[in-house]
C-alpha cells in the first residue's frame, strides 16, 4: 500500500494535465481557519479569498468551501452570499470530540441553524479504540439527523476519523465502513490538530473503501484529506491517487476535497507560472 | 459573479478528464555510438577474424529502430579475453589486498550512482522496459550490489561459516547474463566475483548489449586495472566458447533452463565451479483472509513488472476458491489502470516485449492456452504500431494439466488456478519442474511459516512479491538451477 502510494508519487504530470489538475485542485479546496484567535475580520478576509483566489486573474475558479468554527458560520455566510462557495463548519466538540452527546448535537444544531452547508464532525476515538463501534455508529447517525433542515435541505455531513489517533490501516478501513453505513456524505482524515494528519497511504485506503462501498451499495461517498497538504506537487499526487484508485468519477469537488489553508497559494503560484511561463513570488498573492 | 462562475464550470466540464500528458525522459543524456568493439584488457578492440570480424545490430524493441552495430566475438576473441583476464588475475587482482579491491568496487558503485540516469535511459531504450523501472529498481539495485560486495572484499574470512577460514579466489569467471535485467544481472555477477579476487569475462545478451558496454566505460573511468573485467558481445556461440574455455575456473549463468542444461553438460567432468539461475513458474498463493487490495498489487507486480520477463515472476496465481471471484474482479479493474506504451514515458507501467522472438513465443503459448480451453482476458489498450508489444493478459479456468500452467511463458501472461485448502495450495505450487520463488498472501503468521516450510522454492515472499536486496540470497530448487546469488551466500560461488 505504501509502495503503491509511493508509486503514485512518481507519476509525472505535465503541461495540459498539470493545468487541469491545478484548476481542479483549487476548486476542491476547503479553505480553512480553525484557530482560537479567529475573528469576524479574519473570516471575512478568508471568505473573500475563497470567492476570488487570484484577484489578478478572473479565470481563476473559486474554491469549494470555507471551513470555520460554528460561531463564525453567520459571518462566513454573509460574506459569501450567493457566490456558490459553501460554508463548512466543524462541530461535535471539535477537535477532541470529548463531550456528552447532547452537547455535541447542540453544537451541530447551532451550526446548521446558522446556515452551514456542510458539517465536519469528529468521531469518538475513545469509543472506537475501546471497541464500542456501535456507539460510534449511533453517534454518526444522530449527527446526520441533526444535520436535517426541513426548510432548505440538510447540511452535508463529513466524518473526521483523526487517522493519526486510529493509527492502523485496519482501524481506518473499519472506521470508513462505519461512517459510510451510518450515512456520512464524506469521510475525512484529520482535524489538522494532530500529527500525522493526512498522508497519501491513508487517503489511498479511504479511496479504496469508498470505491468498494459504491460497488456494494451503488452510493458514492466523498473523501477529504485534511492537514499537511501544502504544495501543488502534493495535491497532484492525491489527484493521481483518486484517479487511479477510486476512478475519475471522484475527480470532482462534490466527491473530493482538500482541507487546507496554505495549499491554495502554492496552487495559485503554479497556476500563474504555467500561464506566464515564469515564477512569481509570494508577494503577488494575497495572505488571507 | 454567478454568471462568470457558470461560465467557468462550463469551461472545466469541457476538459476531457485527467489525461496524463506525455512526460518523456530525455534521450540527450545518452550517447550511443554507431558501432562498438569488444572490451578486452581495458580497451575497446575490433574483433579478430576475416574482414575485421562479424557484427550484429541491436535495436530498440519499442520502435524497432537500429541503435548500433555491435561486434560478435568468436573463439579467438574469447581466448584473448580469457588470457587478458588470467594475466590480470595472476599479476594484479588476486595479489591485491581485499581492502584495495573494495576501494575499486566502491568507486564503481559511486560512478553508477552518478551516471544512474544515463544508464537507466540507455537500458530502457535497448531493453524496452519502462523508465520508471530502470530508474527506480534496476540501476539503484545494481549500485547497491556493488556497495554491498565492496564491503565484503576485505572481510571474506568472516563471511562464510564452517571450514571457510582461509577462502581463496578461483581465477577467471566466465559469466553469461540474460536480457531481462541487463545491467542488474551484470552487477549480480561482477560485484561478488571481483570482491572475492576473481577476474571476469562477461557476455551480455545479444538483444541488450549496450549497458554492459557502458559498464566497460565505467571500468575505464574507475581506473580498474586492465583485464580485470572483459566484456564480449555476441550470441550463443560466443557464450559457449566462454563457458568451455579451459582457463575459465568458474561459470555463472542466468537464463533459460535449456541453455543451462547445455552448460552443465559442457562443464561436466571439468574442475569448473558452476552456478545456474534458470527458469521459474512461481505460484503466488492468495488465501481468503489476505488483504485483497494489497494482494492485487502483489499479483500485478509479480507478473506485469518488467513485462513478465522475470525468472521469478508470479506467473501462476493460486487463489482460494471462496475469494476467487472477488480477486479476479479486482485484478481486472486494476489491470485496466496499467499504462502500456513508450518505455521512456515516465508514466508508463508496462513497456515493450524484448524481441520479436520472445513475442512470438508469448503469442504461441497464449494461443495454446486458448486452444486448451482456458478463458483469455486483457484490458482494452492501444498498442503502438511499431515494435514488439503484448497486452497484460490473464487466463482463467486454468488447471495443472494446461501447458500455460507448466511452461515458462516469460511474458505478461498470468494463469489463474484455484485451491480449497492450504495442503492443496502447497501441492499445486510444488507440482512444477521449477522451484525458484513463491508468494503467500494471508493475514495469519502461523500459516505463512507453515507454507514457507513446505514450499520447494528458493525464495518465498510473504505479503509482498519481487522484492530484492543485495543482502538476501537468491536461487532455485530443481530445474530452476543451483547456487545462490546475493548475500553472503553469493560469495561462496566465487571462493574455494
Amino acid at each position: 500500500m505504501e509502495q503503491r502510494a509511493a508509486g503514485f508519487g512518481t507519476r509525472s504530470i505535465k503541461t495540459t494535465a498539470k493545468q487541469f489538475a491545478i484548476d481542479l485542485a483549487i476548486r476542491m479546496v476547503d479553505l480553512t481557519t480553525l484557530e482560537g484567535s479567529d475573528t469576524p475580520g479574519k473570516v471575512r478576509a478568508l471568505a473573500s479569498k475563497a470567492m476570488r483566489p487570484d484577484p489578478a486573474d478572473q479565470t481563476c475558479p473559486p474554491v469549494a468551501a470555507v471551513c470555520v468554527y460554528p460561531d463564525m458560520v453567520p459571518c462566513a455566510k454573509q460574506t459569501l452570499g450567493t457566490s456558490g462557495v459553501r460554508v463548512a463548519s466543524v462541530a461535535t466538540a471539535f477537535p477532541s470530540g470529548r463531550a456528552a452527546r447532547d452537547i455535541k448535537l447542540a453544537d451541530v444544531k447551532d451550526a446548521v441553524d446558522a446556515g452551514a452547508d456542510e458539517i465536519d464532525m469528529v468521531i469518538d476515538r475513545g469509543a472506537f479504540l475501546s471497541g464500542r463501534y456501535l456507539q460510534v455508529f449511533e453517534e454518526i447517525v444522530a449527527v446526520r439527523e441533526a444535520c436535517a433542515r426541513p426548510e432548505s435541505g440538510g447540511a452535508h455531513l463529513k466524518v473526521i476519523f483523526e487517522t493519526g489517533e486510529l493509527q492502523t490501516y485496519d482501524n481506518l478501513r473499519r472506521a470508513s465502513w462505519l461512517a459510510m453505513m451510518a450515512g456520512g456524505h464524506f469521510i475525512k482524515t484529520s482535524t489538522g490538530k494532530i500529527q500525522p494528519a493526512a498522508t497519501l497511504p491513508v487517503t489511498l485506503v479511504m479511496l479504496e473503501a469508498v470505491r468498494d462501498f459504491r460497488e456494494a451499495t451503488g452510493q458514492m461517498v466523498g473523501v477529504k484529506p485534511a492537514g499537511g497538504i501544502r504544495s501543488s506537487k502534493d495535491a497532484i499526487k492525491y489527484l493521481v491517487t483518486v484517479n487511479e484508485i477510486a476512478g475519475p468519477d471522484w475527480l470532482d469537488p462534490d466527491w473530493f476535497r482538500f482541507g487546507a489553508s496554505t495549499l491554495l497559494n502554492d496552487l495559485l503560484m503554479q497556476r500563474t507560472k504555467m500561464a506566464a511561463g515564469r515564477y512569481s513570488g509570494p508577494d503577488y498573492f494575497t495572505l488571507d | 459573479m454567478n454568471e462568470s462562475r457558470s461560465l467557468r464550470s462550463e469551461r472545466s466540464e469541457r476538459l476531457e478528464g485527467f489525461e496524463y500528458a506525455p512526460a518523456l525522459e530525455s534521450r540527450s543524456v545518452v550517447d550511443i555510438k554507431s558501432s562498438y568493439g569488444l572490451f578486452i584488457n581495458g580497451e575497446f578492440v575490433d574483433p579478430g577474424g576475416p574482414d575485421g570480424g562479424r557484427s550484429f545490430k541491436t535495436i530498440s524493441p519499442a520502435t524497432e529502430e537500429v541503435l548500433s552495430e555491435v561486434a560478435e566475438a568468436d573463439e579467438n576473441d574469447v581466448d584473448k579475453a580469457v588470457k587478458a583476464a588470467r594475466h590480470a588475475y595472476s599479476r594484479v587482482w588476486s595479489r591485491m589486498s581485499g581492502a584495495e579491491r573494495g576501494k575499486y568496487l566502491f568507486r564503481i558503485a559511486r560512478i553508477i550512482q552518478e551516471r544512474a540516469r544515463e544508464i537507466a535511459v540507455l537500458e530502457s531504450i535497448d531493453n524496452g522496459k519502462p523508465i520508471k523501472e530502470s530508474r527506480d529498481v534496476d540501476i539503484p539495485t545494481a549500485a547497491a550490489h556493488f556497495f554491498y560486495y565492496a564491503g565484503w572484499a576485505d572481510k571474506l574470512e568472516y563471511a562464510l561459516p564452517g571450514n571457510w577460514t582461509n577462502p581463496q579466489s578461483l581465477g577467471v569467471a566466465g559469466q553469461v547474463i540474460p536480457w531481462n535485467f541487463p545491467f542488474l544481472m551484470l552487477a549480480w555477477k561482477i560485484a561478488p566475483a571481483l570482491a572475492c579476487g576473481n577476474t571476469v569475462v562477461l557476455k551480455p545478451a545479444e538483444t541488450t548489449p549496450l549497458t554492459a558496454l557502458l559498464f566497460a566505460e565505467i571500468c575505464q573511468q574507475a581506473d580498474l586495472p586492465p583485464g580485470v573485467v572483459n566484456i564480449l558481445t555476441g550470441a550463443g556461440a560466443t557464450g559457449a566458447a566462454i563457458v568451455s574455455h579451459e582457463d575459465v575456473a568458474k561459470v555463472a549463468f542466468t537464463g533459460s533452463t535449456e541453455v543451462g542444461r547445455a552448460i552443465a553438460k559442457a562443464v561436466a567432468g571439468s574442475k569448473k565451479k558452476v552456478t545456474l539461475e534458470l527458469g521459474g513458474k512461481a505460484a503466488n498463493i492468495v488465501f481468503d483472509d489476505a488483504p485483497i487490495d494489497q494482494a492485487i498489487e502483489g499479483i500485478v507486480n509479480g507478473i506485469f513488472f518488467n513485462q513478465g520477463h522475470v525468472c521469478c515472476a508470479g506467473s501462476r496465481l493460486l487463489v482460494q476458491e471462496s475469494v476467487a471471484e472477488d480477486v479476479l474482479g479486482r485484478l481486472k479493474r486494476r489491470m485496466g489502470t496499467l499504462r502500456i506504451g513508450d518505455p521512456l514515458d515516465k508514466n508508463t507501467d508496462v513497456g515493450a516485449i524484448n524481441s520479436a522472438e520472445q513475442l512470438a513465443r508469448i503469442r504461441e503459448l497464449s494461443e495454446i492456452g486458448e486452444a486448451e480451453g482456458a478463458g483469455r482476458w486483457s484490458p482494452e489498450c492501444d498498442l503502438p504500431d511499431h515494435g514488439f508489444w503484448f497486452p497484460p493478459t490473464i487466463f482463467t479456468g486454468v488447471s495443472q494439466a494446461h501447458r500455460i500452467a507448466r511452461e515458462e511463458i516469460f511474458g505478461p501472461v498470468l494463469s489463474v488456478l484455484t485451491f480449497r485448502t492450504p495442503k492443496e495450495a502447497v501441492e499445486k505450487a510444488n507440482n512444477t519442474p521449477y522451484g525458484l520463488s513463491a508468494g503467500i498472501w494471508t493475514d495469519k503468521g502461523s500459516r505463512i511459516l507453515w507454507m514457507a516450510g513446505h514450499l520447494r522454492a528458493g525464495v518465498v515472499w510473504s505479503n509482498t512479491f519481487n522484492r530484492f536486496d543485495p543482502t538476501s540470497p537468491f536461487g532455485g530448487y530443481k530445474e530452476s538451477g543451483y547456487g545462490r546469488e546475493g548475500g553472503r551466500h553469493g560469495l561462496e560461488a566465487y571462493l574455494k
